[in-house]
Protein backbone atom coordinates (compact mmCIF):
# COMPACT_ATOMS: atom_id res chain seq x y z
CA UNK A 1 0.00 0.00 0.00
CA UNK A 2 1.89 3.03 -0.89
CA UNK A 3 0.68 6.80 0.84
CA UNK A 4 -0.42 9.76 -1.16
CA UNK A 5 -1.43 12.20 1.06
CA UNK A 6 0.57 15.63 1.12
CA UNK A 7 -0.53 16.60 4.95
CA UNK A 8 -0.71 14.78 7.86
CA UNK A 9 -3.38 16.48 9.86
CA UNK A 10 -5.05 13.91 11.92
CA UNK A 11 -5.89 9.85 12.41
CA UNK A 12 -9.62 10.07 11.87
CA UNK A 13 -8.99 10.22 8.08
CA UNK A 14 -6.65 7.61 7.65
CA UNK A 15 -7.39 4.21 6.99
CA UNK A 16 -5.74 1.39 8.41
CA UNK A 17 -3.22 0.27 6.26
CA UNK A 18 -2.13 3.93 6.04
CA UNK A 19 -1.46 3.81 9.52
CA UNK A 20 0.56 0.16 9.16
CA UNK A 21 2.27 2.02 6.12
CA UNK A 22 3.59 4.55 8.47
CA UNK A 23 4.39 1.91 11.22
CA UNK A 24 6.44 -0.48 8.67
CA UNK A 25 8.46 2.65 6.97
CA UNK A 26 8.90 3.71 10.72
CA UNK A 27 10.66 0.56 11.66
CA UNK A 28 13.35 1.36 8.36
CA UNK A 29 14.16 4.69 10.01
CA UNK A 30 14.71 3.45 13.34
CA UNK A 31 17.40 1.05 11.76
CA UNK A 32 18.83 3.73 10.29
CA UNK A 33 18.86 5.66 14.03
CA UNK A 34 20.99 3.16 15.36
CA UNK A 35 23.51 3.23 12.39
CA UNK A 36 27.08 4.73 13.23
CA UNK A 37 25.90 7.36 10.53
CA UNK A 38 22.29 8.33 11.77
CA UNK A 39 21.55 10.57 8.45
CA UNK A 40 20.40 10.26 5.07
CA UNK A 41 19.58 12.25 2.53
CA UNK A 42 15.82 11.77 1.89
CA UNK A 43 15.04 15.15 2.45
CA UNK A 44 17.84 16.98 1.23
CA UNK A 45 17.12 20.65 0.19
CA UNK A 46 13.99 20.82 1.85
CA UNK A 47 13.02 23.01 4.14
CA UNK A 48 11.00 22.81 6.91
CA UNK A 49 9.57 25.51 9.54
CA UNK A 50 8.63 24.15 12.83
CA UNK A 51 5.87 26.55 13.81
CA UNK A 52 5.22 25.97 17.29
CA UNK A 53 2.10 28.42 18.75
CA UNK A 54 2.38 26.50 22.19
CA UNK A 55 5.09 25.38 24.75
CA UNK A 56 6.54 21.91 23.63
CA UNK A 57 9.81 20.76 24.25
CA UNK A 58 9.69 17.02 23.28
CA UNK A 59 7.48 16.95 20.31
CA UNK A 60 9.65 20.01 19.15
CA UNK A 61 12.97 18.34 19.66
CA UNK A 62 11.36 15.09 18.38
CA UNK A 63 10.45 16.78 15.01
CA UNK A 64 13.91 18.60 14.98
CA UNK A 65 16.20 16.04 14.98
CA UNK A 66 14.15 13.68 12.66
CA UNK A 67 14.14 16.75 10.14
CA UNK A 68 17.68 17.00 10.63
CA UNK A 69 18.35 12.97 10.31
CA UNK A 70 16.49 13.42 6.66
CA UNK A 71 19.02 16.19 5.61
CA UNK A 72 16.34 18.80 5.84
CA UNK A 73 16.93 22.60 6.21
CA UNK A 74 15.07 23.96 9.57
CA UNK A 75 13.77 27.13 11.02
CA UNK A 76 12.49 27.36 14.39
CA UNK A 77 9.58 29.53 14.98
CA UNK A 78 9.19 30.28 18.19
CA UNK A 79 6.23 32.20 19.34
CA UNK A 80 8.13 34.22 21.82
CA UNK A 81 9.95 35.76 19.96
CA UNK A 82 7.43 35.98 16.71
CA UNK A 83 4.86 38.69 15.29
CA UNK A 84 2.30 36.45 16.27
CA UNK A 85 2.77 38.40 19.57
CA UNK A 86 2.56 41.66 17.33
CA UNK A 87 -1.00 40.47 16.36
CA UNK A 88 -0.45 39.26 13.03
CA UNK A 89 -2.62 36.26 12.07
CA UNK A 90 -1.73 32.68 11.66
CA UNK A 91 -2.73 33.00 7.96
CA UNK A 92 -0.37 36.29 7.15
CA UNK A 93 2.55 34.25 9.23
CA UNK A 94 2.32 31.14 7.81
CA UNK A 95 2.54 32.87 4.08
CA UNK A 96 5.07 34.92 4.95
CA UNK A 97 7.25 31.91 5.65
CA UNK A 98 5.55 29.88 2.41
CA UNK A 99 7.04 33.24 0.23
CA UNK A 100 10.55 32.04 1.65
CA UNK A 101 10.09 28.79 -0.49
CA UNK A 102 9.51 26.22 1.97
CA UNK A 103 8.60 22.80 1.56
CA UNK A 104 6.69 21.74 5.14
CA UNK A 105 4.93 23.52 8.20
CA UNK A 106 5.29 21.39 11.48
CA UNK A 107 2.12 23.38 13.02
CA UNK A 108 1.73 23.11 17.15
CA UNK A 109 -1.13 25.41 17.98
CA UNK A 110 -3.64 25.61 21.00
CA UNK A 111 -6.49 25.85 18.41
CA UNK A 112 -7.81 22.62 17.22
CA UNK A 113 -8.07 22.68 13.27
CA UNK A 114 -4.91 25.21 12.61
CA UNK A 115 -3.20 22.83 10.86
CA UNK A 116 -6.20 21.81 8.33
CA UNK A 117 -7.14 25.89 8.06
CA UNK A 118 -3.17 25.76 7.17
CA UNK A 119 -2.97 23.02 4.57
CA UNK A 120 -6.02 24.94 2.81
CA UNK A 121 -4.46 28.00 2.29
CA UNK A 122 -0.70 26.28 1.80
CA UNK A 123 1.05 25.08 -0.82
CA UNK A 124 3.43 23.20 1.91
CA UNK A 125 3.16 20.04 3.18
CA UNK A 126 1.45 20.43 6.60
CA UNK A 127 1.87 18.32 9.66
CA UNK A 128 -0.04 18.44 12.80
CA UNK A 129 2.28 18.25 15.97
CA UNK A 130 -0.76 18.68 18.08
CA UNK A 131 -3.53 21.12 17.73
CA UNK A 132 -5.78 22.31 21.02
CA UNK A 133 -7.93 19.26 22.51
CA UNK A 134 -8.42 17.85 18.62
CA UNK A 135 -6.10 15.45 17.58
CA UNK A 136 -1.50 14.73 18.67
CA UNK A 137 -1.34 12.51 15.17
CA UNK A 138 2.58 11.62 15.36
CA UNK A 139 1.97 10.95 18.82
CA UNK A 140 -0.34 7.94 18.46
CA UNK A 141 1.49 6.60 15.49
CA UNK A 142 4.62 6.56 17.57
CA UNK A 143 2.46 4.67 20.32
CA UNK A 144 0.94 2.03 17.72
CA UNK A 145 4.26 1.50 16.58
CA UNK A 146 5.65 0.99 20.48
CA UNK A 147 2.71 -1.41 21.04
CA UNK A 148 3.20 -3.07 17.93
CA UNK A 149 7.02 -3.74 18.35
CA UNK A 150 6.45 -4.83 22.39
CA UNK A 151 3.62 -7.25 21.36
CA UNK A 152 3.96 -7.96 17.88
CA UNK A 153 -0.11 -6.77 16.92
CA UNK A 154 -2.18 -4.66 18.02
CA UNK A 155 -5.61 -5.82 16.98
CA UNK A 156 -7.43 -7.95 19.77
CA UNK A 157 -5.26 -6.04 22.34
CA UNK A 158 -6.87 -4.65 25.72
CA UNK A 159 -5.73 -0.84 25.80
CA UNK A 160 -6.66 1.18 28.56
CA UNK A 161 -6.06 5.29 28.12
CA UNK A 162 -6.20 6.12 31.79
CA UNK A 163 -6.36 9.87 33.16
CA UNK A 164 -7.57 13.20 31.68
CA UNK A 165 -9.39 12.09 28.22
CA UNK A 166 -11.64 15.13 27.83
CA UNK A 167 -8.68 17.89 27.31
CA UNK A 168 -6.47 15.25 25.62
CA UNK A 169 -5.82 15.30 22.10
CA UNK A 170 -3.39 12.56 22.64
CA UNK A 171 -6.17 10.23 23.70
CA UNK A 172 -8.49 11.92 20.63
CA UNK A 173 -5.55 10.30 18.23
CA UNK A 174 -4.68 6.79 19.87
CA UNK A 175 -8.68 5.93 20.31
CA UNK A 176 -9.07 6.15 16.31
CA UNK A 177 -5.56 4.76 15.71
CA UNK A 178 -6.47 1.63 18.32
CA UNK A 179 -10.16 1.39 17.12
CA UNK A 180 -8.90 1.44 13.48
CA UNK A 181 -6.69 -1.46 14.08
CA UNK A 182 -9.01 -3.45 16.01
CA UNK A 183 -8.08 -2.93 19.80
CA UNK A 184 -10.36 -3.38 22.43
CA UNK A 185 -9.77 0.60 24.01
CA UNK A 186 -11.32 1.42 27.85
CA UNK A 187 -11.09 4.81 29.00
CA UNK A 188 -10.97 5.31 32.48
CA UNK A 189 -10.74 8.67 35.01
CA UNK A 190 -13.01 10.59 36.79
CA UNK A 191 -16.49 11.27 35.69
CA UNK A 192 -15.52 14.71 34.75
CA UNK A 193 -12.64 13.87 32.88
CA UNK A 194 -13.81 10.75 31.27
CA UNK A 195 -17.41 11.80 30.21
CA UNK A 196 -19.85 8.93 28.61
CA UNK A 197 -19.99 10.57 25.33
CA UNK A 198 -16.71 8.83 24.30
CA UNK A 199 -18.47 5.29 24.27
CA UNK A 200 -19.60 6.93 20.60
CA UNK A 201 -15.74 6.71 19.76
CA UNK A 202 -16.33 2.86 19.78
CA UNK A 203 -14.52 2.48 23.24
CA UNK A 204 -15.98 1.15 26.87
CA UNK A 205 -15.79 4.07 29.80
CA UNK A 206 -15.89 2.73 33.50
CA UNK A 207 -14.68 4.62 36.47
CA UNK A 208 -13.76 1.90 38.05
CA UNK A 209 -9.99 2.13 37.98
CA UNK A 210 -9.22 -1.50 38.89
CA UNK A 211 -11.77 -2.85 36.75
CA UNK A 212 -10.30 -0.77 34.05
CA UNK A 213 -6.32 -2.26 34.38
CA UNK A 214 -7.16 -5.54 35.12
CA UNK A 215 -7.51 -7.34 32.36
CA UNK A 216 -5.02 -4.16 30.30
CA UNK A 217 -2.40 -5.32 27.90
CA UNK A 218 -1.53 -1.81 27.61
CA UNK A 219 -2.27 0.73 30.17
CA UNK A 220 -1.40 4.50 28.51
CA UNK A 221 -1.53 7.16 31.07
CA UNK A 222 -2.43 10.68 30.41
CA UNK A 223 -1.08 13.65 32.43
CA UNK A 224 -3.23 15.25 34.27
CA UNK A 225 -3.09 18.81 31.89
CA UNK A 226 -3.82 21.55 35.02
CA UNK A 227 -2.81 24.17 32.54
CA UNK A 228 -5.59 22.96 29.79
CA UNK A 229 -8.55 22.64 32.96
CA UNK A 230 -10.45 26.00 33.51
CA UNK A 231 -12.09 24.65 36.09
CA UNK A 232 -11.51 22.17 38.76
CA UNK A 233 -12.30 18.72 37.49
CA UNK A 234 -11.20 16.81 40.63
CA UNK A 235 -11.07 17.88 44.09
CA UNK A 236 -6.86 17.59 44.39
CA UNK A 237 -3.95 15.96 42.76
CA UNK A 238 -3.58 13.92 45.63
CA UNK A 239 -7.11 12.90 45.86
CA UNK A 240 -6.44 12.12 41.71
CA UNK A 241 -3.27 9.98 42.89
CA UNK A 242 -4.96 7.75 45.41
CA UNK A 243 -8.12 6.92 43.26
CA UNK A 244 -6.24 6.76 39.28
CA UNK A 245 -2.16 7.00 40.36
CA UNK A 246 -0.89 3.74 39.28
CA UNK A 247 0.76 2.53 41.98
CA UNK A 248 2.75 -0.83 43.17
CA UNK A 249 -0.23 -2.03 44.68
CA UNK A 250 -2.66 -1.81 41.12
CA UNK A 251 0.31 -2.54 39.26
CA UNK A 252 0.37 -6.11 41.13
CA UNK A 253 -3.33 -6.53 40.32
CA UNK A 254 -2.55 -5.90 36.90
CA UNK A 255 -1.63 -9.08 33.90
CA UNK A 256 2.18 -9.46 34.43
CA UNK A 257 3.24 -8.47 31.07
CA UNK A 258 0.79 -5.27 30.65
CA UNK A 259 2.87 -2.55 29.46
CA UNK A 260 3.22 0.61 30.91
CA UNK A 261 2.94 4.02 28.64
CA UNK A 262 3.13 7.73 29.29
CA UNK A 263 3.04 9.92 26.37
CA UNK A 264 5.20 12.95 28.82
CA UNK A 265 5.94 15.08 30.14
CA UNK A 266 5.53 12.58 33.18
CA UNK A 267 4.08 13.87 36.97
CA UNK A 268 5.54 11.54 39.26
CA UNK A 269 3.39 11.07 42.04
CA UNK A 270 0.54 11.52 40.35
CA UNK A 271 -0.98 9.53 37.64
CA UNK A 272 2.48 7.43 38.01
CA UNK A 273 4.68 6.36 41.17
CA UNK A 274 8.24 6.76 40.56
CA UNK A 275 9.48 3.69 40.89
CA UNK A 276 6.62 2.45 38.06
CA UNK A 277 7.62 5.20 35.54
CA UNK A 278 11.35 3.39 35.90
CA UNK A 279 10.38 -0.52 36.20
CA UNK A 280 10.86 -2.47 33.50
CA UNK A 281 7.41 -2.92 32.61
CA UNK A 282 7.65 0.53 31.05
CA UNK A 283 8.18 1.79 27.60
CA UNK A 284 8.15 5.09 28.14
CA UNK A 285 11.75 5.66 26.76
CA UNK A 286 11.68 3.51 24.48
CA UNK A 287 8.05 5.81 22.83
CA UNK A 288 10.69 9.05 22.84
CA UNK A 289 13.61 6.71 20.91
CA UNK A 290 10.57 5.69 18.21
CA UNK A 291 8.82 8.96 18.02
CA UNK A 292 11.83 9.72 16.00
CA UNK A 293 11.50 7.14 13.62
CA UNK A 294 7.55 7.56 13.23
CA UNK A 295 8.12 11.36 12.30
CA UNK A 296 10.97 10.41 9.59
CA UNK A 297 8.55 8.44 8.28
CA UNK A 298 6.11 11.21 8.53
CA UNK A 299 7.90 13.46 7.07
CA UNK A 300 9.74 11.00 4.07
CA UNK A 301 5.64 9.78 3.25
CA UNK A 302 4.44 13.03 2.85
CA UNK A 303 7.70 13.95 0.70
CA UNK A 304 6.02 11.91 -2.54
CA UNK A 305 2.39 12.96 -1.22
CA UNK A 306 0.36 14.77 -3.91
CA UNK A 307 -2.34 16.83 -2.46
CA UNK A 308 -4.03 19.80 -4.39
CA UNK A 309 -2.00 22.16 -6.11
CA UNK A 310 -4.79 24.53 -5.56
CA UNK A 311 -5.31 26.38 -2.33
CA UNK A 312 -7.68 28.90 -1.06
CA UNK A 313 -7.46 32.63 -1.33
CA UNK B 1 -2.67 -7.97 -21.06
CA UNK B 2 0.45 -7.01 -22.31
CA UNK B 3 2.22 -9.10 -24.30
CA UNK B 4 5.17 -10.95 -22.86
CA UNK B 5 8.38 -12.68 -23.87
CA UNK B 6 10.22 -15.43 -21.66
CA UNK B 7 14.13 -14.54 -22.05
CA UNK B 8 15.42 -16.71 -18.75
CA UNK B 9 13.27 -19.82 -17.43
CA UNK B 10 14.75 -21.49 -14.37
CA UNK B 11 17.75 -23.45 -15.05
CA UNK B 12 19.12 -20.67 -17.63
CA UNK B 13 18.88 -18.06 -14.74
CA UNK B 14 20.37 -21.24 -12.17
CA UNK B 15 23.48 -21.30 -14.88
CA UNK B 16 23.78 -17.90 -15.21
CA UNK B 17 24.07 -17.40 -11.13
CA UNK B 18 26.46 -20.13 -11.66
CA UNK B 19 28.46 -18.69 -14.13
CA UNK B 20 28.20 -15.27 -12.48
CA UNK B 21 29.78 -16.92 -9.04
CA UNK B 22 32.82 -18.49 -10.78
CA UNK B 23 33.35 -15.29 -12.38
CA UNK B 24 33.65 -13.30 -8.63
CA UNK B 25 35.96 -15.81 -7.83
CA UNK B 26 37.72 -15.72 -10.35
CA UNK B 27 38.44 -11.68 -9.95
CA UNK B 28 38.45 -11.78 -6.60
CA UNK B 29 41.33 -14.21 -5.13
CA UNK B 30 40.99 -13.02 -1.01
CA UNK B 31 37.84 -14.79 -0.44
CA UNK B 32 37.78 -13.62 3.09
CA UNK B 33 37.90 -9.72 2.11
CA UNK B 34 34.47 -10.34 -0.16
CA UNK B 35 30.80 -9.68 1.08
CA UNK B 36 27.64 -9.88 -0.99
CA UNK B 37 24.89 -6.94 -0.95
CA UNK B 38 21.70 -7.21 -2.37
CA UNK B 39 19.75 -4.32 -3.05
CA UNK B 40 16.16 -4.55 -2.08
CA UNK B 41 13.58 -6.01 -3.71
CA UNK B 42 14.89 -8.35 -6.25
CA UNK B 43 18.44 -8.32 -5.60
CA UNK B 44 18.18 -9.60 -1.98
CA UNK B 45 17.02 -13.19 -3.01
CA UNK B 46 19.48 -12.85 -5.87
CA UNK B 47 22.43 -11.89 -3.65
CA UNK B 48 21.86 -15.08 -1.31
CA UNK B 49 21.89 -17.13 -3.65
CA UNK B 50 25.27 -16.16 -5.03
CA UNK B 51 26.43 -15.77 -1.02
CA UNK B 52 26.12 -19.53 -1.06
CA UNK B 53 27.01 -20.81 -4.35
CA UNK B 54 30.31 -18.77 -3.77
CA UNK B 55 30.44 -20.13 0.10
CA UNK B 56 30.56 -23.45 -2.07
CA UNK B 57 33.41 -22.52 -4.46
CA UNK B 58 35.47 -21.40 -1.54
CA UNK B 59 34.86 -23.20 1.29
CA UNK B 60 34.18 -20.60 3.72
CA UNK B 61 31.33 -18.81 4.03
CA UNK B 62 30.07 -15.83 2.66
CA UNK B 63 28.58 -12.64 4.26
CA UNK B 64 25.56 -11.34 3.06
CA UNK B 65 23.57 -8.41 3.43
CA UNK B 66 20.67 -6.24 1.99
CA UNK B 67 20.51 -2.83 0.99
CA UNK B 68 17.54 -0.81 0.42
CA UNK B 69 17.75 2.47 -1.23
CA UNK B 70 14.82 4.47 -1.00
CA UNK B 71 16.28 7.04 1.35
CA UNK B 72 19.15 7.72 -1.20
CA UNK B 73 16.82 7.76 -4.43
CA UNK B 74 17.32 11.50 -6.13
CA UNK B 75 13.63 11.04 -7.46
CA UNK B 76 11.95 11.65 -4.02
CA UNK B 77 9.58 14.87 -4.05
CA UNK B 78 8.69 13.47 -7.58
CA UNK B 79 6.69 10.32 -7.33
CA UNK B 80 5.08 8.66 -4.18
CA UNK B 81 7.27 7.54 -1.62
CA UNK B 82 8.56 3.67 -1.92
CA UNK B 83 8.22 1.20 0.24
CA UNK B 84 11.34 0.77 2.32
CA UNK B 85 12.83 -2.44 2.85
CA UNK B 86 14.92 -3.61 5.61
CA UNK B 87 18.54 -2.86 5.33
CA UNK B 88 20.92 -5.82 7.12
CA UNK B 89 23.95 -5.30 6.64
CA UNK B 90 25.54 -7.84 10.16
CA UNK B 91 28.61 -7.24 9.15
CA UNK B 92 31.81 -4.26 8.47
CA UNK B 93 31.86 -3.23 4.93
CA UNK B 94 35.33 -1.19 5.73
CA UNK B 95 38.09 -2.32 3.87
CA UNK B 96 35.81 -5.43 2.01
CA UNK B 97 35.13 -5.55 -1.71
CA UNK B 98 31.65 -5.57 -1.49
CA UNK B 99 29.73 -7.10 -4.61
CA UNK B 100 26.49 -5.40 -4.98
CA UNK B 101 23.72 -7.01 -6.54
CA UNK B 102 20.40 -6.41 -8.23
CA UNK B 103 18.28 -7.72 -10.62
CA UNK B 104 17.80 -5.62 -13.34
CA UNK B 105 20.33 -2.83 -14.39
CA UNK B 106 18.85 0.26 -16.10
CA UNK B 107 19.05 3.39 -15.78
CA UNK B 108 21.81 3.49 -12.84
CA UNK B 109 20.36 5.51 -10.71
CA UNK B 110 19.48 2.55 -8.28
CA UNK B 111 23.12 1.74 -8.33
CA UNK B 112 24.29 5.41 -7.42
CA UNK B 113 21.66 5.38 -4.49
CA UNK B 114 23.16 2.08 -3.70
CA UNK B 115 26.53 3.26 -2.98
CA UNK B 116 25.52 6.38 -1.34
CA UNK B 117 23.45 4.01 1.01
CA UNK B 118 26.79 1.84 1.70
CA UNK B 119 28.79 4.88 2.11
CA UNK B 120 26.89 5.19 5.45
CA UNK B 121 28.11 1.82 6.28
CA UNK B 122 31.54 2.34 6.03
CA UNK B 123 34.28 2.38 3.22
CA UNK B 124 34.89 -0.78 1.08
CA UNK B 125 37.95 -1.29 -0.36
CA UNK B 126 36.19 -1.43 -3.65
CA UNK B 127 32.79 -2.32 -4.92
CA UNK B 128 31.79 -4.74 -7.87
CA UNK B 129 28.53 -4.76 -9.31
CA UNK B 130 26.81 -7.70 -10.27
CA UNK B 131 23.18 -8.09 -12.38
CA UNK B 132 20.94 -10.77 -13.96
CA UNK B 133 20.03 -8.84 -16.24
CA UNK B 134 21.83 -5.32 -18.23
CA UNK B 135 18.44 -3.91 -20.37
CA UNK B 136 20.52 -0.24 -21.69
CA UNK B 137 19.51 3.13 -21.44
CA UNK B 138 21.96 4.19 -18.65
CA UNK B 139 21.39 7.72 -17.38
CA UNK B 140 24.77 7.67 -15.66
CA UNK B 141 28.14 6.18 -16.35
CA UNK B 142 27.81 2.94 -14.38
CA UNK B 143 28.56 -0.53 -16.06
CA UNK B 144 27.83 -4.23 -14.45
CA UNK B 145 31.11 -5.92 -13.54
CA UNK B 146 29.44 -9.25 -13.79
CA UNK B 147 26.18 -9.58 -15.90
CA UNK B 148 24.12 -12.89 -16.23
CA UNK B 149 22.54 -11.98 -19.45
CA UNK B 150 22.43 -8.40 -21.98
CA UNK B 151 19.17 -7.62 -23.33
CA UNK B 152 18.45 -4.72 -25.84
CA UNK B 153 14.75 -3.39 -25.10
CA UNK B 154 12.84 -0.69 -26.28
CA UNK B 155 12.86 2.14 -23.38
CA UNK B 156 8.71 1.53 -22.86
CA UNK B 157 9.40 -1.88 -22.65
CA UNK B 158 9.21 -3.42 -18.88
CA UNK B 159 11.32 -6.33 -17.62
CA UNK B 160 10.00 -8.55 -15.09
CA UNK B 161 12.78 -10.57 -12.94
CA UNK B 162 10.42 -13.64 -11.02
CA UNK B 163 11.98 -15.48 -8.38
CA UNK B 164 11.15 -18.33 -5.99
CA UNK B 165 11.50 -16.43 -2.99
CA UNK B 166 8.99 -13.48 -3.94
CA UNK B 167 6.84 -16.02 -4.90
CA UNK B 168 6.09 -17.67 -8.55
CA UNK B 169 8.47 -19.38 -10.21
CA UNK B 170 12.10 -18.68 -11.56
CA UNK B 171 12.10 -16.56 -14.65
CA UNK B 172 12.66 -13.36 -16.73
CA UNK B 173 9.91 -12.07 -19.28
CA UNK B 174 9.54 -8.54 -21.05
CA UNK B 175 6.69 -6.87 -21.45
CA UNK B 176 6.15 -4.67 -24.33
Amino acid sequence: MSWNRKHLLDIESLAPEEIITVLDTARAFKAVGERAIKKVPALRGKTVVNLFVEPSTRTRTSFELSEQRLSADIINFNTEASSLKKGETLKDTARNLEALNIDFIVIRHSASGAPHFLARVLHASVINAGDGAHEHPTQALLDMFTIREKKGRIEGLNVTILGDILYSRVARSDIWALTKLGAKVTLCGPSTLVPRVFEQMGCRVTHDVEEAIRDADIINLLRIQHERQRKSMFPSLGEYSSLFGLNKARLARTKPDALIMHPGPINRGVEIDSEIADCGRSVILEQVTNGLAVRMAVLFLVNGGKGPQEVAP
Amino acid sequence: MPESTLILNAPAIQRALTRIAHEIAERNEASSEVVVVGIQRGGVPLGRRLGALLTGIWGQPVPTGSLDVSMHRDDLDRRAAPNVQPTEIPFDVTGKTVVLVDDVLFSGRTIRAAMDALNDFGRPRRIQLAVLIDRGHRDLPIKADFVGKNVPTAHTERVRVRLTEMGGADEVVIEK
